[in-house]
């Protein structure tokens, strides 16, 4: 991968040249503008009166009638033995069945405001070209989960809402309780010197339930265009979740089925040949497009 | 990326039951330094509730954080706490001295909560008990003083009723009364308005917890109930 980096003036030149600057990042600036829009729409309650949003991604109310819910939260208060108002469950359902529809990682690329805070780290680290440190277990983050929906059975409270980074980021914003960004400094330089992705790839319990809700969904990356692929392997640099790319460039399926997806799109912008698209993968399985990319000269292994 | 080729499929059962006890250990390290922090911290004496709020306890287990109530409250007396603030962090609290709770009918608030970590049921204002206003320094309050200050009596939502003023014989001038304010706290609703106008520097009368507020009668006394507890059962030994 190093020397593919000497080869080339700067990463994705390929892809800007080939498909203009704007194709080159269009769902990363998408992303942003989801992230950042989302933010706002909640913002503009506290600070203008203009309440579409209220609440924070904790629980929420959309226009005074729809109510949303971070499923986490809501299994940390059931496990805790409490039950909750109606309006908390039905909001827990509303948002899972919704990532269970788009692809339940769809939350961490589109919609975490913490994903800025890593991706930043990330840029950085290929910016500078930071030697990669021994990686951390990815299955870490399901025994992350574990914990956080036990330690409500074993104290008796919502524990793991002292530290999750979401809500705290949230709560900076729209309640302006600044002292939590310090938290966000700590996962960014843990991401930037510690280990690569070290937060949302490793560690974030809420990502781990959010990928068990999306293993269904309909919509996912896929590798369409796998036989054209050159390797010239950019979408491994920016893949957050670069595991899950192999299996569809070089196995038997181009879907990626792997739900650690984050279906960010990032590898659709920076890929020059056009190889991923994002699809319905059951419009996709009825079309046989080609069953063995040419690519995979041997066997892999993988899943 | 040149990963070692592994002669098996996947990983083997060794080195599934390896990464598990390790994983499950450092997760296990973590998850009681989270839990001992997260319940170590404690509601200060002076942090007050939302109406309807639960016990301390089933609240931390109830309250999602979101704020909602927060952004209910029309007169931005709630907030959530930050770290290492007088609540636990992200749960919505309130300062009687800064800003106190102004009762609203409707109760906001309770209704705005999602979670049910403030009850429902509690429809009526005056039944909260948030917390009950102590007369806590004598020594300063300008009425124990022999002056006729009052603002605590004066302000109160329910005047004459959570806090009345008990005439008594002025022992200093020996020819003048003081009215001393009194709290009731069966209906006390801990608002702390009194605690909020008080025009010492520090209040002298405060709005403490009910648990802190209030003493506790053991269970085998037996003048809990005085009304049916006559002086006559009393003294003939209290056989029922």
């Amino acid at each position: 991968m190093s020397t593919a980096k000497v080869e080339k003036a700067r990463f994705a030149d390929d892809a800007i040249r080939e498909l203009g600057w704007w194709k080159a990042h269009r769902f990363l600036l998408l992303r942003r503008a989801s992230q950042l829009g989302l933010l706002a729409l909640f913002a503009i309650g506290p600070l203008w009166g203009l309440w579409l949003l209220k609440g924070n991604l904790s629980s929420s109310l959309l226009l005074d009638t729809i109510p949303m819910a971070d499923p986490l939260v809501t299994l940390q208060l059931l496990t805790s033995g409490h039950v909750p108002e109606a309006s908390l469950l039905i909001g827990a359902a509303i948002i899972g069945l919704f990532y269970a529809l788009m692809g339940g990682r769809v939350f961490c690329s589109w919609v975490c405001p913490v994903n800025m805070v890593t991706d930043l780290a990330a840029y950085l680290r290929r910016r500078f070209a930071l030697p990669r440190t021994p990686e951390l277990p990815r299955q870490l983050r399901y025994f992350m989960l574990a914990l956080v929906l036990l330690l409500p059975v074993l104290t008796g409270v919502a524990a793991w809402e002292w530290l999750n980074p979401v809500p705290v980021l949230y709560r900076a914003v729209l309640f302006g309780a600044g002292a939590g960004l310090g938290l966000l400094v700590a996962i960014f330089l843990a991401d930037l010197l510690i280990v690569e992705r070290m937060w949302c790839s490793h560690l974030c319990p809420s990502g781990a339930l959010f990928a068990l809700l999306g293993k269904l969904s309909p919509v996912k990356m896929t590798a369409v265009n796998a036989k054209d692929c050159n390797n010239c392997m950019d979408c491994f640099v920016v893949c957050p979740e670069r595991q899950v790319l192999k299996p569809a460039l070089k196995g038997q399926s181009p879907i990626i089925t792997d739900s650690d997806c984050t279906q960010c799109g990032r590898c659709i912008d920076v890929c020059a040949k056009r190889v991923f698209q994002y699809k319905n993968r059951f419009t996709f399985q009825d079309n046989p497009l080609q069953k063995s990319p040419r690519i995979a000269k041997k066997a892999e292994n993988e899943q | 990326m040149a990963r070692q080729e592994s002669k098996t499929q996947g990983i083997n059962r060794r080195q599934f039951l390896a990464t598990t006890a390790r994983l499950s250990c450092a997760v296990a390290l973590a998850g009681g330094g989270i839990a001992a922090v997260a319940s170590s911290q404690q509601l200060g004496p002076q942090a007050i509730r939302p109406p309807g709020a639960l016990a301390e306890q089933d609240f931390l287990s109830a309250c999602v954080r979101c704020g909602l109530c927060v952004e209910a409250c029309p007169y931005d007396t709630l907030k959530l706490a930050r770290w290492f603030e007088e609540a636990p962090t992200g749960t919505p609290w309130f300062e009687a001295r800064k800003v106190p709770c102004e009762m609203c009918d409707d109760i906001p608030c309770i209704k705005a909560c999602p979670s049910g970590a403030l009850e429902q049921e509690l429809t009526d204002i005056d039944q909260a008990k948030m917390g009950i206003a102590v007369l806590i320094d004598e020594k300063n309050c300008l009425n124990f003083k022999g002056l006729r200050c009052d603002v605590c009596y004066r302000v109160c939502p329910l005047i004459d009723n959570a806090i009345t003023l008990e005439r008594s014989r002025n022992e200093r001038s020996g020819h003048h009364a003081m009215f001393i304010p009194v709290v009731n706290p069966d209906t006390c609703t801990g608002c702390g308005k009194c605690e909020h106008a008080c025009v010492l520097d520090e209040a002298a009368i405060k709005v403490l917890p009910p648990h802190i507020a209030m003493g506790k009668t053991a269970d085998h006394d037996t003048y809990i109930d005085t009304e049916n507890t006559t002086l006559d059962m009393l003294n003939k030994g209290f056989e029922l």
